[in-house]
């Protein structure tokens, strides 16, 4: 049986609507992959732990508090220092156009915003994992 | 000790071996080999019960405990994987996120992935690797239905049933089997309305097992109020103590040995005999009814 990709879905921050987050969950699930699902307020720290405990290979954040500019490249700071730099991070959210590009300079993938299909998340994610 | 140390903190490391060996990736031999020599260190506590119950929680309360007294602590949490698409949604960190930061904690989510038997083999490989990486404690928490979670839970030195009050009437306990397999029983959630006549119910129903020599302990608890937990582990430790004098951690490590041998072997042969040029031509003879399945299993051993 071959090994399913596995994916941390978190969310940062302290907004309370996990509605997205679960959404992805699903979609990601019934395209066969492992979910590590770790809900509401976590801290990047907290993130980045348990991405390096379950060994996944990719983390998926949705934020919608408006503080992606910071959470976001801090997540991925972590990730590195844990030597961590081929996970793929994916982010989704309300995230202004203008704060994307900075975004994906920081090492963030891709940014997913409100109206992305599903089937366009899993698709990115199996065409960039590192097999 | 000092390397146990050394290896418990190099997170990556660990996470990585056990990837390598839950999926039998190249070169997982070669880990499981490197690493036996070092395990046995770990009690191994069980953890199952119905969904809902609380397991997740009660585990979380419990590692706490522990980490509080300087004991490092590996949870391997199971969540079953959709027989559908092959995918899981693994949820049990979320009621241990606060700890996932703690450098004496270590989770590990596994989806149940439908191998049959294989999970077992997969999860008694991530224990062997926390284990030789320095856990003094370790959990195993699955949910309580079905065959392969039962074999599961034999791996564990102490199973801890978790129950709930109003789950149903003493027959769906009954009939799902599940006071057999229980060393310790919890009730959770005691601070709930009936938690005390599920107490009752449990031991009236563990008095109607055959009398042994062990008689499992029922205890209150709640988990997220912190109540009776020192009880709990009390009961956990007298198990323990129980099994050392009566020399049960000694056969379950025989018998733990017999097993994983035993599932070696059956892989060795089965790839040997598959690779036989005999194989796919003794194959079609059967089905032709040329000769019986016995008898090529014969010749294929010989």
């Amino acid at each position: 049986m071959e090994k399913p990709i596995r994916v941390l879905v978190a969310k940062p921050g302290l907004d309370g609507h996990d509605r997205g987050a679960k959404v992805i969950a699903r979609a990601l699930r019934d395209a066969g992959m492992e979910v590590i699902y770790t809900g509401l307020r976590q801290t990047p720290e907290q993130i980045v732990a348990a991405a390096i405990q379950e060994d996944v290979e990719v983390v998926a954040v949705s934020i919608l508090s408006g503080a992606h500019a910071t959470l976001l490249p801090k997540i991925r700071d972590l990730l590195n220092e844990e030597g961590a730099q081929d996970m793929l991070f994916v982010a989704g959210g309300v995230i202004p156009d203008e704060d994307i590009t900075f975004l994906k300079e920081k090492g963030i993938a891709a940014v997913f915003t409100p109206g992305t299909a599903t089937t366009e998340v899993v698709s990115f994610i199996q065409e960039n994992v590192k097999k | 000790m000092a390397n146990k140390t050394k290896a418990w903190k190099d997170r990556r490391r660990i996470a990585k071996m056990i990837t390598t060996v839950e999926n039998a990736l190249p070169g997982h031999e070669k880990v499981l080999q490197d690493i036996y020599k070092k395990t046995g260190n770990a009690y191994i506590i069980g953890i199952t019960g119905p969904p809902g119950a609380g397991k997740s929680s009660l585990t979380d309360a419990l590692a706490r405990a522990y980490i509080d007294m300087g004991k490092r602590v590996g949870v391997i949490a199971i969540d079953p994987t959709s027989p559908f698409s092959g995918g899981s949604i693994l949820g049990d960190r979320i009621r241990m996120n606060e700890l996932s930061t703690h450098p004496q904690m270590f989770i590990r989510s596994m989806g149940t992935r439908g191998q049959l038997g294989g999970l077992s083999a997969a999860t008694h490989s991530a224990v062997m690797v926390l284990d030789a990486c320095g856990a003094d404690i370790l959990f195993i928490e699955t949910v309580g239905v079905g065959q392969s979670e039962v074999e599961i839970v034999k791996l564990a030195d102490t199973v801890l049933m978790v129950m709930v009050p109003g789950l149903g009437d003493d027959i769906q306990t009954m009939k799902a089997g599940i006071m057999e397999i229980g060393d310790v029983f919890a009730v959770n959630k005691s601070d709930l309305p009936g938690a005390d006549r599920t107490k009752l119910e449990l031991k009236a129903m563990l008095s109607f097992l055959p009398p042994k020599e062990w008689r499992p302990p029922v205890c209150l608890v709640s988990a997220t109020e912190k109540e009776g937990l020192e009880e709990l582990m009390e009961a956990i430790d007298e198990h323990r103590t129980f099994q050392a004098e009566h020399g049960r951690l000694e056969q379950r490590r025989m018998r733990n040995a017999q097993e994983a041998l035993l599932a070696i072997l059956r892989d060795k042969m089965v790839e040997r005999v598959t690779k036989d040029p005999r194989y796919e031509h003794l194959i079609e003879q059967i089905a032709e009814k040329e000769i019986d399945p016995y008898e090529a299993a014969r010749q294929l051993m010989d």
